[in-house]
């Protein structure tokens, strides 16, 4: 398989096994390497691409399962919190800045999800996968994958409703 | 845009039993300006979802290709054969006589023998040489004693003119 030929079957889930990284590792920077460190172990058993039906689901799974390595291993303990730039051009101001707070809020609030949670919210709110792709990729059966998501968007939501009430932010 | 039935597809969103067709129509309504205030918890949630998406992995993954690797080691293998291969070709040296073969040995005699003659023939010409070089010095002889003839002559002149 030539170099053309894998960046070609690799180009299109990139994005999705950085977005993952990124939603487990928090930090930019160490969801680049874990990105990295997944598309060079996909090049080196690019010779196996036959045997797998889906590559993406596969290199999902690599990458959750990397990504939770990481998160046990002492080395991740460190972890830095990066800001995205949020941009949204239609709003007004007074009502952009109050928004960006709120949707800033929602990546935080993510943040404190349990991981299984995360992955679920992850992939089916942000990737928009099917459920039977989520069920594959995670390993766990459609019930457990809609209870962690309705966990999920549940909690969100609650969190963001005290935030508005209290004032808290 | 308004959805008539936005209360109820919410309630479904949030125990996970949206279709993905549903929840596009979820987003597309809160990309919306203007939601209900109730729902203002929901419309930053999914624009949360849509601007992550946009997110981007942007570096460089340095992919080696394994022949580069083979061209590699076949150039160090065709400069050890050349190399073996000069060293192979390099002429004999021979030290000793004895090593000639029969053929050389013949060749190296005569080469020997006419050699010697040439010595030979340069030594018989170097004797008449001397000859040569014996009647040189006579007439530089001759030569010196014409000086004197010469100077002999200067100083007749010399009483002649004073004369």
């Amino acid at each position: 398989m030539t170099q053309t030929e894998f960046l070609n079957i690799v180009m299109p889930f990139k994005d999705k096994v950085f977005r993952l990284a990124k939603r487990l590792l928090v930090s930019r920077e160490e969801a680049e390497d874990a990105t990295q460190e997944i598309l060079l172990k996909l090049w080196k058993n690019k010779g196996q691409f036959e045997k797998y039906k889906n590559i993406e689901a596969f290199a999902m799974t690599m990458t959750k399962n990397f990504c939770l390595d990481k998160l046990k291993s002492k080395q991740a303990q460190n972890l830095k919190i990066v800001h995205s730039n949020y941009q949204d051009g239609s709003t007004s101001l007074q009502k952009q800045v109050e928004l960006n707070d709120s949707v800033d809020w929602v990546g935080k609030i993510i943040e404190d999800l349990p991981e299984q949670q995360k992955m679920v919210l992850q992939l089916r709110d942000i990737e928009q996968y099917e459920f039977e792709e989520i069920e594959k990729v995670l390993n766990m059966n459609a019930t457990a994958v809609r209870v962690a998501l309705s966990r999920a968007r549940k909690t969100i939501r609650e969190k963001l409703t005290k935030t508005h009430n209290y004032g808290v932010r | 845009m308004v959805l008539d039935n936005i209360d109820e597809l919410l309630e479904k969103y949030d125990s996970g039993e949206t279709t993905l067709q549903e929840e596009q129509q979820l987003k597309h309504y809160f990309a919306q300006e203007t939601v209900p205030p109730h729902l203002d918890g929901y419309k930053a949630m999914f624009q949360y979802f849509s601007v992550t998406k946009e997110e981007q992995f942007s570096k460089d993954v340095p992919l080696k290709t394994k022949t580069n690797n083979l061209y590699k080691w076949i150039s160090v293998a065709a400069v050890v054969a050349i190399m073996f291969g000069v060293y192979i070709n390099q002429p004999r040296t021979i030290t000793d006589l004895n090593q000639l073969t029969v053929d050389e040995r013949e060749v190296y005699d005569q080469t020997v023998e006419g050699l010697q003659y040439l010595g030979f023939a340069i030594n018989k010409g170097n004797e008449n040489m001397k000859a040569l070089s014996l009647v040189s010095s006579n007439l530089n002889e001759g030569a010196n004693k014409m000086t004197h003839i010469n100077e002999f002559s200067k100083t007749t002149n010399k009483i002649l003119k004073n004369k």
